[in-house]
């Protein structure tokens, strides 16, 4: 188990992460989901100990080992660049870790040939790394943070390099490295698809700060803020804001929608995620909004909008091929039941009841 | 009709490339020429190639102690030189690539300056010391006097191959359980082997062809082949061929040291920058 307790981390007076208690509990998958700069990478150099927090402790199975040398630790590191030693065959790169520890030399054959197996870098155990592809290379530096059983496994954005048909290939076997290898995983991205597909938990970050941390798909389901919520909907969360008077929520001057949560009257935001956007009216998705394309997306089998409703950006994903011109204006309904009501400062007030 | 254009057009540059081939190669011809006649046929006439091919200045060479011991007093304080050298700069540029400390750039900056001095500005203080300290004439002084010109430039080369390399493979090998110094030597230097080449190089050359310390420095057991060079005036005269053959078998080292690195010197020239 690995805990943070109160940590962060300052650079030349610049707070690069704020104070934090953090829990990870053994044998899980963790993913740390932010957009770029949002302090994935500096937390997951605390966790490693690579950098020293400011304040804080970080303890490992109970003990206390912030000081201590990352040599002294048991845990691996997969970066988003390949990086592997390059003048070392694939073979000598799987077994370096094991060399260290002072394994003998049929136990890291065992191991090696057998982690060189499950990432499918058996045929080139002899080649140099820089031989090799992007997708293999990043195998080979998987190879290498597996094959020593590390306690804690840290993934920095490791497929964010690779191309698109490889990224699905890895993404789909990290799941089953990780039941094999029974670790704490800790997998950083910036893709709010690659979370939901990683599952385990999740923790959303922004400018330096955990703003949610639990399940996976509770987590997706009830962000308990705005920017948990924008942090995790991709592709963007549509808001808009609203004022609430009785059982009413007003917006654009006139319009008005009835509300029944209790919260006091007042200015609130309301979000919705771009798939529930919808062309069809139904019973459910009966709330039409008049929106005018300002893009429209042909992605194969479906079309995202780029719309504009008054002064807000909004995206709706629709499934099929819909090919809308621009300034067409067009109108969208929205089942009332999937919308978040935020408060002024941000913090979740109701939330649909679908969840 | 197009080959005809085509091979016209060869000779048009064919023949500058070889005039300007021609012209710089015409002084090293005409040593090599010098070297294989006798002092005679130097002094009276003008010859193109020599009338009496000898190799007498060579044997004059490669038998007397007083000569041949040059090349060899030469060499052995080259390779200490280039040793130190690169043992002091290594560290240094790593520093210097990796961490940010207090007035890194300045004395970044303030280490190459020491280049800008000329060698004679440091001849006195140095002949002065090592006289003092019994250091006088021996291969060691010259090559540490040689460092003080090499050691900046080393760490400056180095420093621009080290920056090259990802700062993520220093984390990588920590995590996997690497010390610093195994690190070091396993897999950061393989890394920057080409650059070590290219800094061995240009101390090489430094040190192989500077006359002014290297002289002050010596006298009699650690005389350099440059020193000797300079001081051929005999009884009966400039020994002109033997002058040409020293000439000649100084050229071979630097040579065959280009030859070996000639692929990595533009990357060395631009500091690894590239």
């Amino acid at each position: 188990m690995l805990e943070l307790i109160g940590v962060s981390k300052k650079i030349a007076g610049i707070t690069q992460f704020h104070k934090t208690d953090l829990a990870f509990e053994r044998g899980t998958m963790n993913v740390l989901l932010g957009a770029t700069l949002a302090g994935k990478t500096s937390l997951m150099r605390l966790m490693a100990g690579l950098d020293k927090p400011t304040t804080g402790k970080v303890l490992w199975q109970g003990k206390d080992v912030t000081g201590v040398r990352v040599q002294k630790r048991n845990i691996a590191m997969v970066y988003q660049q390949f990086i592997n030693y390059p003048a070392f065959s694939v073979y000598e790169n799987i077994a370096s870790p094991l060399r260290l520890q002072g394994k003998s030399k049929s136990e890291i054959d065992h191991a090696v040939r057998e982690t060189a197996e499950m990432l499918k870098l058996t045929a080139q155990l002899d080649a140099k790394p820089l031989s090799l592809s992007g997708g293999q290379q990043q195998r080979c530096a998987l190879a290498r943070a597996l094959v020593k059983g590390a306690g804690l496994v840290l993934l920095d954005e490791p497929l964010a390099n690779l191309d698109y048909k490889l990224r699905e290939e890895l993404r789909a076997e990290i799941p089953k490295i990780f039941e094999a290898s029974g670790s704490i995983f800790v997998y950083a991205t910036t893709e709010a698809e690659e979370a939901l597909l990683l599952g385990g938990n999740t923790a959303t970050l922004w400018e330096g700060k955990i703003t949610q941390f639990g399940p996976t798909h509770a987590v997706y389901r009830q962000p308990l803020n705005i920017t948990t919520a924008r942090i995790f909907s991709n592709p963007p969360l549509n808001t808009l804001p609203v004022t609430k008077a009785g059982a009413c929520l007003q917006f654009a001057g006139d319009q008005q929608i009835p509300c029944l949560s209790p919260t006091p009257n007042g200015q609130y935001t309301l979000g919705f995620r771009s798939h529930h956007l919808q062309l069809k009216s139904n019973k459910e998705a009966r709330l039409a909004f008049k929106c005018r394309v300002d893009i429209c997306e042909i992605t194969g089998a479906d079309t995202l909008l780029h719309l504009r409703f008054g002064d807000q950006h909004w995206t709706s994903l629709l499934e099929g091929v819909h090919p809308y011109t621009q300034q067409e204006e067009l109108n969208l309904y929205v089942d009332p039941s999937h919308f978040y009501l935020f408060d002024a400062q941000g913090d979740l007030c109701a939330q649909p009841r679908a969840a | 009709m197009v080959d005809k254009l085509k091979s016209k057009n060869f000779n048009g540059r064919a023949l500058v490339m070889i005039a300007y081939i021609l012209f710089l190669l015409l002084p090293i011809y005409w040593l090599i020429n010098m070297s294989l006649k006798q002092n005679s046929e130097i002094i009276s006439v003008f010859s193109i190639w020599p009338k009496n091919l000898t190799f007498d200045n060579y044997r004059t060479i490669l038998t007397d102690p007083s000569w041949y011991m040059g090349y060899i007093n030469s060499m052995i304080y080259v390779v200490e030189n280039v040793i130190i050298s690169l043992i002091v700069a290594l560290p240094a540029a790593y520093a210097f690539s990796r961490y940010r400390f207090l007035g890194d750039k300045h004395l970044f900056f303030w280490l190459l300056s020491n280049r800008m001095a000329p060698p004679a500005v440091f001849a006195l203080p140095f002949f002065q010391l090592y006289s003092s300290i019994g250091l006088f004439d021996t291969h060691i002084a010259v090559a540490l006097a040689h460092t003080l010109f090499n050691v900046p430039l080393a760490v400056w080369i180095l420093e621009g191959f080290m920056r090259g390399v990802p700062k993520e493979i220093d984390e990588t090998a920590y995590i996997d359980g690497y010390s610093f110094p195994r690190f070091f030597v396993r897999i950061f230097m393989p890394l920057i082997a080409s650059g070590i080449g290219v800094t061995a190089f240009f101390c090489f050359m430094f040190s192989w062809v500077e006359l002014l310390l290297s002289r002050t420095l010596t006298s009699i057991d650690a005389k350099p082949i440059t020193a000797v060079m300079t001081r051929t005036v005999s009884a009966a005269g400039m020994d002109w061929g033997v002058l040409a053959a020293a000439g000649v078998l100084t050229i071979v080292p630097g040579a065959l040291v280009i030859y070996f690195v000639r692929h990595y010197i533009a990357k060395g020239f631009a500091l690894g920058r590239v």
